[in-house]
């Protein structure tokens, strides 16, 4: 007898999202999807809004990411007041850096620890009642405690930047609304215990060794979980450097040959497609030169090691020589290594936030820049889950009329669903009884990519799991849940 | 010379206060430390009775406090449960009547209509969203009118001129239909500090100076550092 399996909601993600893996009279899997069941608008409601409001509207996409939508928002709205990326003045253009590495900072924390590193503490097969943060409260305190501090500190920067820790306002077109106070840097930089620069980045040093020390004892879960080849997009500075905020975008294959090199992203059009699947309300891009069947790709922390020839700051680039080494310096396509990138960039998100509380360009004054006004404008940013696109087109009366998002997750589906086809074929198919286990797997596939489903946060670890068995006529003969 | 002031005494909740004849309430209860919450008085401005926020109650009857003159021995109810609760019944109907999403807004932190509603600790309208069709009107070069946030209480119109003294808004229709439209060409040739003052003598976002938004940072904004009105209790403490 045919089944389907429902996985509604996937658990410990931003957001909701929903599995379907259907099954053959021999338990065979004849088909796997990652739906996404949530419709957002945030396109169309925004026309007709005056464009200076954008990157204060457009950031309530998200409450885990609001800055990346901000400032890709307000990168666009630069080019619509006349001012080209370069064209900041150095104080709003590197207040807008700390705040987007303060960003990559608590939301890298927050996933490791809060989201995905439970199923890699307790194992995937573990009680759900205790492999989620609070089971790691319970048992591991020390781990615990610093996971909260991470994401704390870089709430801190969010909130010394833009004014507030979720749903600021510091961006604005040409610029940014405020300096960095010398009480604030010296905040940020010294203190109050453990709260301090220093301590963070060595936290966040140790968090590597803690999965890399993962990784040498798990080394076949780690390997070949949700393994597969993929091409890999991102920003990368002009030099190659890994950068979150600004660069050109590159895209390599999976054997690392280049596809996509110093691309201006205001064309991306001319490089990006994006497909539209009757199932999902999530579209499905697509490099153009390689067709809709080839050209999808991943972004994210994975891809971004991939794609950069160097981090700019030792630590990190330590780590990242070891990371590169670990696969001949070919690109790593192992769904899983996506923590290790992850743990990676909160390291050099870290250094990147004390060499700019150093910089005495955030104490100066000259705050924002006015040019020729635009009719159209172009914003990408690395977001933590991976490259994200706003454009837009404003009129003669200053109100947008068109607005084009393509945010990380997107950029991730088709990726995320050939993750969950993985672990549908390699721990699904065939077997008899399906354990809630094999059905975290599918979960942890999804969680490598951190998806950002929607902008809404949840109780972790505490919502739902509903599994639905259906015949082959979509009757309902089975319900679990937990 | 000037006439002298007459000087006459009131109450407001029990309270002993000073003023002097022609006085309204409202500023007579200001400058004894009193305040009562108004959306559609500005220092300047004819009052024009039209938010009723500032309804006090007099020898049991309610009356707007910014158009009521005080009288000797007048004993005024002013913070009391019922009319406080009334006053933010209005204050809700203010926000069902338009489209009002505080959280995207420009002027939040610098807005009235929010400020009062934290003041009144509102958090969610007893009456049900009426979600008007409003426009936006942004055709003008320096005045955007953004009408789902206009609570029509004629500060705009009472209080915005040019130089030769020519009306820069006026007003449409009457009642629930009434709609504040701009001189545009008027609007244009408004020296910059008019224009923004436009803006700031709105009480909510709806008169916009175009391409400032969000310049002033969370922290800093009018109401950021302490709730409505505490200027005024502060004054006499």
């Amino acid at each position: 007898m045919a089944r389907k399996i429902v996985i509604e909601p996937v658990t410990r993600v931003e957001g909701h999202g929903k599995v379907t893996i259907r099954l053959d009279d021999k338990n065979n899997v004849s088909q796997s999807r990652l739906h996404i069941v949530e419709f957002r608008g945030f396109e169309r409601f925004v026309q007709g809004r005056p464009y200076w409001e954008a990157p204060v509207l457009v950031q309530r996409l998200c409450g885990i990411c609001p800055v990346s939508h901000h400032l890709a928002a307000a990168k666009a709205m630069d080019v619509i007041a006349g001012v080209d990326a370069d064209g900041l003045s150095p104080t709003a253009e590197k207040m807008r850096r700390l705040m987007h590495y303060g960003q990559m900072f608590q939301s890298h924390a927050l996933h490791f620890f809060h989201l995905a590193a439970p199923d890699l503490l307790f194992g995937a097969d573990a009680d759900p009642a205790i492999r989620n943060v609070i089971g790691i409260i319970l048992t591991n305190k020390e781990l615990a405690t610093r996971a909260v501090l991470l994401r704390k500190y870089g709430q801190e920067v969010i909130l010394a930047t833009a004014g507030k820790k979720i749903h600021g306002t510091g961006a604005i077109p040409g610029g940014i609304n405020k300096n960095l106070t010398a009480e604030e840097r010296d905040a940020l930089l010294r203190g109050p215990a453990p709260l301090d620069i220093d301590t963070m980045i060595a936290w966040a040093e140790e968090a590597v060794e803690f999965l890399k020390d993962y990784h040498s004892k798990n080394r076949e879960l780690m390997d070949s979980f949700a393994a597969f080849p993929s091409n890999h997009l991102s920003l990368v500075r002009k030099d190659g450097a890994l950068d979150f905020y600004h660069g050109a975008m590159r895209a390599v294959d999976a054997d690392g040959k280049r596809i996509l090199d110093d691309v201006d992203y205001r064309d991306y059009l001319k490089y990006i497609g994006e497909e539209v699947r009757t199932w999902s309300y999530m579209k499905f891009p697509y490099l153009k030169s390689l067709g809709k069947a080839e050209g999808w790709y991943r972004v994210g922390p994975l891809a971004r090691l991939n794609v950069c020839d160097f981090i700019p700051t030792p630590r990190a680039q330590k780590q990242f020589e070891t990371f590169r080494a670990y696969t001949h310096g070919k690109p790593n396509n192992m769904s899983l290594h996506m923590h290790w990138a992850r743990l990676i960039e909160l390291l050099h998100s870290g250094e990147v936030i004390k060499e700019l509380l150093l910089d005495p360009d955030l104490q100066k004054t000259e705050l924002v820049r006015k040019g020729k006004k635009r009719g159209e404008g172009v914003g990408l940013v690395e977001a933590p889950r991976g490259t994200l696109f706003h454009h837009y087109q404003v009129d003669k009366n200053d109100q947008i009329s068109m607005a084009n998002l393509i945010v990380s997750t997107t950029n991730n589906n088709e990726p995320m669903n050939r993750a969950v086809r993985w672990v549908a074929m390699n721990v699904i198919s065939g077997k008899r009884e399906i354990t809630e286990g094999m059905l975290n797997r599918v979960e942890i596939a999804i969680r490598a990519y951190d998806p950002c489903l929607s902008c809404a946060t949840h109780a972790v670890g505490r919502m739902p799991l509903v599994v639905e068995l259906f015949d082959a006529d979509g009757n309902l003969l089975d319900r679990k849940s937990r | 010379m000037s006439k002298p002031k007459t000087p006459i005494h009131f109450t407001v909740d029990g309270k002993k206060c000073q003023a002097f004849l022609g006085q309204t309430i409202l500023q007579a209860a200001k400058d004894n430390g009193v305040y009562i919450p108004a959306l559609c008085r500005w220092e300047g401005f004819e009052p024009a009775g039209a938010c009723r926020v500032c309804t006090v109650r007099v020898a049991g009857r309610t009356m707007a406090a910014c158009t009521q003159p005080v009288t000797e021995g007048m004993a005024v109810e002013n913070n009391v449960p019922d009319l406080q609760d009334m006053r933010k019944s209005l204050i809700e109907m203010l926000f069902v009547e338009g489209n009002h999403m505080c959280p995207t807004c420009e002027k939040s932190g610098n807005c009235e209509l929010q400020a009062l509603a934290y003041r009144f600790q509102m958090l969610v309208p007893r009456f049900p969203f009426q979600f008007p069709a409003r426009k936006v009107e942004a055709a003008g070069k320096k005045i955007l009118l953004e009408h789902n946030r206009c609570i029509k209480c004629l500060r705009c119109v009472r209080g915005v001129r040019t130089r030769d003294n020519k009306a820069v808004f006026g007003a449409l229709r009457r009642s629930r239909d009434k709609e504040i439209t701009v001189d545009q060409a008027l609007a244009a040739a408004l020296p910059e500090k008019q224009a923004r003052q436009a803006m700031d003598r709105c009480p909510v976002g709806s008169i916009l100076r175009k391409e400032v938004g969000f310049v002033v940072p969370i922290g800093k904004r009018k109401y950021d550092k302490e709730p409505i009105g505490s200027d005024v209790e502060k004054a006499k403490d």
